[in-house]
């Protein structure tokens, strides 16, 4: 049987970001397993720019970002496998993967990093009531089709669901030759990054309808076009509203689902609110030796912070290896973050002070748009962080750093809070 | 001229086609489609109905138990997938248990062996997310659940196999009676046999009225459904049925012979016989009723709906034979629900009526079995490895969620009869059939399809006609 130090579930950039930190860190043995036939994952095919203004203070597309990780990874003589698919990882880190040369292996693992991504919410999943013809794609689909293949799906096309995605493909639509009738948005704010919403839609004039969903695909064989209805605040379609539109594409962006089922399988304990593992400040799984990073662990909106993040879960996982901190019996039980008034989750679930590096970026989601709003965080009942946000909107993530000296030095800590809170009380 | 033209390539009109090709003649079928299991036979609950429904004496009632006995011999032989999962019927109240000894006592007369009523406890104790409500069930185990596309696809390329020749993309448009001969108007042309089976599914009654004064009337009965994700498997592992009351007929919910757990069919009737929509309102009814059959189904866990029409016939009755007034034309008509349970005895009948008619001997070199495309993951892991070692494109995974590879879309491509388009590959081999409905692999299937079929990107369609999946190239039009 192989055997490695570390095993990576995914060449994408969380997986690249891992596998550079971790050897870095002083991991013997990197392997990194990728499904398809290059490294670099999602980014290949955003080809738009915007990467990379954190990590590289320079504006890069996806497969450029992806590029100089590609390059680190081949310099440091990092091992991967493409066109190799995970079937299994057992409890005991045995991570069984097939590809066309090696047939079906299996490798011990010391530690294992999950990077396997997201995928898109399909039709079949949000009911849509019609026909089902040739036409219908989610807004990734799509994006790989145009970006790599060369297609263009359709001539005239209606977009359900501002997502990042499903916005950056309205402009690539518009841009290789389509019409783009409509965005429409169930929620009444959209889900994407507001760069987004002004770079790919105000810029090719090109329709936002909020609270608003598609309620019928009409056409038997390709999309002939959609009914386009308004919605109540349960989402419910108001009668009378409804709009037809033809076309013959429907464009789905409406939301990404973290790629849990190997880790479900392990035994990995899985966060309904964010349908990634839950993890500690290490970004351990439940799991022992097992690490999790990128869209697998909780969607992301930019890739530069998938990178920072991946980087910590690889840092972690190779002085898990190294018999560091993972080996030692931390002297401070973990510390449940609770998400409070406003927040819907948080990244991770638990800190434990005696076993953080410095200070641990806590990343979390809203649960709706708040205006000049504070992001506080307690620990127990004492606020230490109170901090003003002009905006806050679910399609942006936020996050706080906490000091590892902060929470040692706080006595009888039990448990750390995060909310969003209205007006500093006078 | 043929000696024998089926109309339809859904499971009626393969199971007749397969059971025809035992013996010498000639024969050719005839599908508006691009591929076999096209219409009704493709939406539809799989279920292998145990025999209690139909009316005592019907020939229904006699198919039902026939074509139920039938499943487990013929799906070795042709190796599709079927299980005997058991059925419940369960109902509310104790004075509906007057409504379930019926059934049981129907079922005794319909042959139907092994029935028993069950009390709550046993009941919840076989289906612990069984509704609170349910009283009491009528448990019959030789119920069970097949793949509607395995089933139908098996017996088409067994048929093809045994010399029965495919037409596809050839509407029937209008038939006349010649001297000796029946001739058929198609959009690809005439074409003469000396005997018709009309398997034309919702569209049974329109053949049947050309050449016949005593008419038939065929009404399509839409059934929407939604089906689950592998992760709700075991939320149910039989069939189960509630039992019809004052409020109507209720929803089933069943597992599926690859593990997910489906739930329908609603029941309207409407005009479009082409209605495969589904709607608000069907969607909404089918997920509350089944609310009142299970507890706690796990909704967010939908991967996909869809509707399929039944060919509801005024008399909710089988019409197969021929009509007095149209001789060597054998209808094969109202064939709904248990109609795919049945299909093995229906081909078998039709088949003995056509042969007799024709006076046809058997042929020598019949072959009786087939096999499927092989599922080397469903091997114990020594043989997969192996198997994936001799076959290296097994070890190339092109849809991830059915864990289907890159050696099984080729084989769907390349076998008798095979498929042409991605929902042709989708029905053999499941590619796309999982919960991310074809997102990753769609692109995937459409480069072997290009490459195996030697197509044009842009000739690929998702279901042949006008269903092609792009529309152009990027920037062709600026």
């Amino acid at each position: 049987m192989l055997s490695y130090d570390i095993v990576i579930i995914g060449g994408g950039p969380a997986g690249l970001a891992a596998a550079l930190s971790a050897q870095k860190r002083g991991a013997g043995s990197i392997l990194v397993l990728e499904r398809d036939k290059e490294l670099g994952g999602i980014l290949n095919q955003c080809i738009h720019n915007g990467f990379g203004l954190h990590t590289f203070q320079e504006e890069l597309t996806g497969p450029e970002y992806a590029w100089r990780f590609i390059l680190q990874v081949q310099e440091a003589g990092i091992a991967y496998k493409l066109n190799t698919m995970a079937v299994d990882i057992r409890r005991n880190k045995v991570v069984v993967a097939m590809n066309r040369e090696d047939g079906i292996f299996e490798i011990q693992a010391k530690a294992v990093i999950l990077a396997m991504g997201c995928r898109e919410r399909p039709r079949g999943a949000l009911n849509i009531p019609g026909y089902r013809p040739a036409g219908i794609y989610s807004a990734g689909t799509a994006q790989r089709l145009v970006n790599m293949d060369g297609l263009l799906p359709g001539r005239e096309a209606v977009i359900l669901g501002s997502g990042d995605i499903g916005l950056i493909m309205a402009r690539r639509l518009a841009l290789e030759g389509a019409k783009v009738k409509l965005v429409a948005e169930l929620l009444p704010y959209s889900g994407g990054l507001k760069r987004n919403i002004v770079q790919c839609l105000d810029d090719f004039g090109i329709p936002l309808k909020l609270s608003h969903t598609v309620v019928e695909i009409r056409g038997k064989e390709r999309v002939e076009g959609v009914v386009v209805a308004q919605v109540d605040a349960n989402h419910r379609p108001i009668p009378g509203t409804e709009e037809y539109y033809t076309c013959d594409t429907l464009l789905l962006s409406c939301g990404l689902i973290p790629e849990n089922e190997l880790s479900r399988r392990m035994g990995v304990e899985i966060s309904p609110a964010t349908a990634g593992p839950w993890v500690n400040e290490c970004l351990e799984t439940s799991v022992a030796g097992v690490f999790a990073c990128g869209n697998v662990l909780h969607v992301h909106d930019l890739v530069d912070f998938v990178s920072e993040e991946a980087a910590a879960a690889g840092r972690h996982a190779a002085e898990y290896v190294l018999g560091g901190a993972g080996a030692l019996p931390p002297a401070h039980a973990d510390v449940p973050i609770q998400p409070g008034q406003g927040v819907r989750y948080t990244v991770p679930r638990v800190m434990n002070p005696a076993r953080m590096d410095g200070e641990h970026k806590v990343r979390f989601r809203v649960g709706g748009v708040y205006k000049g709003c504070y992001i506080s965080v307690y620990l127990n009942h004492d606020r230490i962080i109170h901090r003003k946000r002009p905006v806050m909107a679910p399609g942006e993530m936020e996050e706080v750093l906490l000091k590892k000296e902060q929470l040692l030095a706080f006595p009888d800590l039990s448990q750390i809070t995060v909310k969003i809170e209205g007006q500093e009380p006078a | 001229m043929y000696d024998v033209v089926i109309i339809g390539a859904g499971v009626s009109g393969a199971a007749s086609a397969r059971e025809l090709s035992r013996y010498q003649l000639d024969i050719c079928v005839v599908e508006k489609e691009e591929d076999v299991c096209c219409g009704t036979s493709k939406a539809n609950s799989g279920i292998v109905h145990a025999g209690f429904d139909a009316e005592s004496g019907s020939l229904m009632a006699k198919l039902n138990v026939e074509g139920n006995q039938m499943m487990d011999k013929l799906s070795k032989e042709l190796d599709f997938p079927f299980q005997r999962n058991g059925s419940l019927v369960i109902c509310f109240s104790d004075a509906e248990r007057r409504g379930l000894q019926e059934l049981y006592e129907r079922g005794i007369r319909n042959g139907v062996t092994g029935l028993r009523i069950l009390g709550r406890e046993e009941l919840a104790g076989m289906e612990p997310n069984i509704s609170d409500g349910a009283v009491a069930a009528l448990y019959a185990p030789t119920g069970g659940i097949v793949c509607p596309f395995g089933m139908n696809i098996a017996f088409a390329e067994n048929a093809a196999v045994n010399g029965v020749e495919f037409r596809f993309g050839t509407e029937v448009l209008g038939i006349t009676k010649k001297e000796g001969a029946w001739a058929l108007e198609t959009s690809q042309g005439e074409i003469e046999a000396r005997f018709v089976v009309n398997a034309a599914g919702v569209y049974a009654d329109k053949f049947h009225n050309m050449v016949s004064a005593r008419k038939l009337h065929i009404t399509p009965r839409r059934g929407e459904y939604c089906l689950l994700d592998h992760s709700a498997q075991g939320f149910v592992r039989h069939t189960v049925f509630r039992l019809p009351n004052q409020f109507g007929k209720g929803v089933l919910v069943t597992p599926t012979v690859h593990g997910n757990i489906l739930v329908g069919p609603t029941a309207k009737d409407i005009e479009d016989r082409e209605g495969t929509n589904t709607t608000q309102e069907g969607l909404e009814e089918l997920l509350g009723k089944a609310g009142d059959t299970v507890k706690g189904l796990p909704v967010r866990q939908v991967i996909t709906s869809f509707a399929g029409l039944r060919a509801h016939e005024d008399g909710h009755a089988f019409h197969i034979g021929e009509p007095e007034d149209a001789k060597g034309f054998v209808d094969c008509a109202g064939i709904e629900s248990p109609g795919l349970t049945s299909a093995p005895a229906i081909g078998r009948m039709v088949a003995g009526i056509v042969r007799d008619l024709a006076g046809a001997a058997k042929k020598e070199g019949f072959i009786g079995t087939r096999k499927g495309i092989p599922d080397p993951k469903a091997l114990p892991q020594e043989a997969w490895v192996a198997w994936v070692r001799e076959h290296p494109a097994y070890g190339n995974i092109i849809c991830r969620c059915e864990m289907v590879s890159e050696g099984e879309i080729i084989d769907a491509i390349q076998r008798p009869l095979g498929a042409k388009s991605l929902d042709g590959v989708k029905r053999r081999t499941r590619a796309g059939m999982g919960r991310c409905q074809s997102g990753f692999c769609s692109p995937k299937v459409m480069e072997i399809l290009a490459r195996e079929c030697g197509l044009d990107y842009l000739g690929i369609t998702k279901a042949g006609g006008e269903s092609r999946l792009a529309a152009g190239m990027n920037k062709d039009r600026l």
